[in-house]
């Protein structure tokens, strides 16, 4: 369970400094905060696109988070040392997925009583379904985001490089994260054809983790 | 005949176009210890990256104990000391150790018993950022000796270190050589590799100009090696 070891060491990491923890939940606030004032809370319309806002929301706060999965050993040369070691790429892999996915998912259950307040919606009788869609939807983006995190770590420009290579290919499962969001927050139940969406999620979760897993190795030894 | 610890065959390595390695082959056995000598850019770091399964090598073929360096079992036994520390700084001393101890799959009180050897158990519960350059240096040698291994892959590893760090650093490198453990070094500082090493190599802009053992004249005067066999 060596990469347990690696999750419990950034986690450790980032808890004791907060850089991306701080940075990633004041942008997603202040997001939440002027979409506030753009649209009209009390309409009905908000119901329509409160998934959409919210994902796009977690989608812009979690690249700050992955961003810093694999930088984080930049400094005094970590990850050659973690390379060199007889940890495998992808279990390095799997511990900085694990630590990103817990760092989101904070962001997440932090910024929903505030979007809960801002938009006037009521999510606590969803709130666990809820909790399952943001777990299906923020592994989706973590397993991918920590893969370009790891391939751009290197290069100069890797904050903007990173948002660049995620979103376009994380749309398939947001656009399920979304859809499900939506239907959850507008107090109904994940069924009918809106399964659908549900296996989309999954299936990207599973394919993308399979993956991510098998050209670690290559992306990170070259 | 016995596998040679490390075996260097035939190895290339280009950045873009630029050959920075080019048909490099060497072996070291077990208690040797080489010292790997050039000027900056020669390829030294390349060489001892593609040692530590750190690059891979453009043609040619690396083995470290009859294995591959990616391998884990290889992997398992190398101790390195690259350009930078390898330890975290917003974690503490005995954190950074116990995290290294867990990955090599070595007892957690090793961390401690090293901490002792490097004279930091003082400073255990403090975090790296506030240790002095010379701490942090110490802690380095004890994160690359702390699961014993057999083969110590180090990179001018005397640079920047300060008086009690070298002294510290040659003591565990002359116990490591006698009891048999491979050395490989890349080194500007010649007099104290010279001291250490059993064999000398001089690599010139990626080509291995000469490898054999060290003769008492390079002890005598460690410029002997570039005068001798490098290019003028």
């Amino acid at each position: 369970m060596v990469f347990l070891q690696i999750a419990a060491k950034d986690l450790r990491s980032e808890l004791r400094t907060k850089e991306s923890l701080n940075a990633s939940l004041s942008f997603a606030v202040v997001i939440l905060l002027l979409f506030s004032f753009a649209f009209d809370p009390s309409s009905e319309a908000v119901a329509e696109f409160s998934g959409g806002l919210l994902w796009l929301v977690f989608a812009f706060a979690g690249a700050l988070i992955l961003n810093r999965s694999f930088a984080r050993e930049l400094p005094n040369d970590c990850l050659e040392v973690l390379i060199a070691s007889p940890v495998s790429g992808a279990q390095l892999f799997l511990g900085k997925t694990i630590a990103s996915f817990v760092l989101l998912l904070i962001i997440e259950v932090i910024c929903l009583p505030i979007f809960g307040i801002f938009y006037d919606i009521t999510w606590l009788p969803q709130a666990l379904p809820l909790l399952g869609i943001f777990a299906l939807g923020t592994w989706g983006m973590t397993v991918l985001g920590t893969l370009f995190s790891a391939l751009t770590v290197n290069l100069s420009l890797r904050e903007l490089m990173l948002p660049m290579l995620l979103y376009p290919l994380m749309l398939p499962a947001l656009m399920a994260a979304m859809r499900l969001t939506t239907i959850l927050l507008a107090g109904n139940a994940i069924g009918g054809g809106d399964i659908v969406w549900l296996r989309l999620l999954i299936g990207f979760d599973i394919i993308f983790t399979a993956l991510s897993l098998a050209l670690v190795e290559t992306i990170l030894v070259r | 005949m016995p596998e040679p610890v490390l075996a260097v065959d035939h190895v290339y390595k280009y950045f873009g176009d630029y050959p920075a390695l080019h048909d490099v082959s060497f072996s070291l056995n077990g208690g040797e210890c080489l010292a790997l000598i050039g000027r900056n850019g020669a390829g030294k770091t390349t060489m001892l990256k593609i040692l530590a399964g750190l690059s891979g090598a453009a043609q040619g073929e690396v083995r470290l104990f009859g294995d591959s360096p990616r391998q884990a079992s290889a992997r398992r036994r190398i101790g390195l000391l690259g350009h930078g520390i390898g330890v975290y700084d917003e974690l503490t001393a005995i954190e950074n150790l116990t995290i290294f101890a867990q990955l090599y799959g070595v007892s957690a009180t090793v961390a401690r018993h090293w901490l002792e050897r490097t004279q930091l158990a003082h400073v255990a519960n403090a975090p790296v950022r506030e240790f002095s350059r010379g701490m942090r240096q110490r802690l380095a040698v004890a994160r690359a000796f702390l699961h014993d291994p057999a083969l110590l892959i180090l990179d001018e590893p005397f640079t920047a270190l300060d008086d009690r760090a070298i002294a510290l650093l040659q003591g565990l490198l002359a116990e490591a050589k006698a009891a048999g453990r491979t050395i490989i070094m890349s080194t500007h500082q010649l007099r104290e590799a010279m001291e250490l090493a059993t064999h000398v190599a001089l690599i010139e802009r990626g080509k291995l100009v000469h490898f054999g053992e060290r003769t008492p004249e390079m002890l005598a005067d460690p410029t002997y090696v570039y005068r001798t066999f490098g290019a003028a």
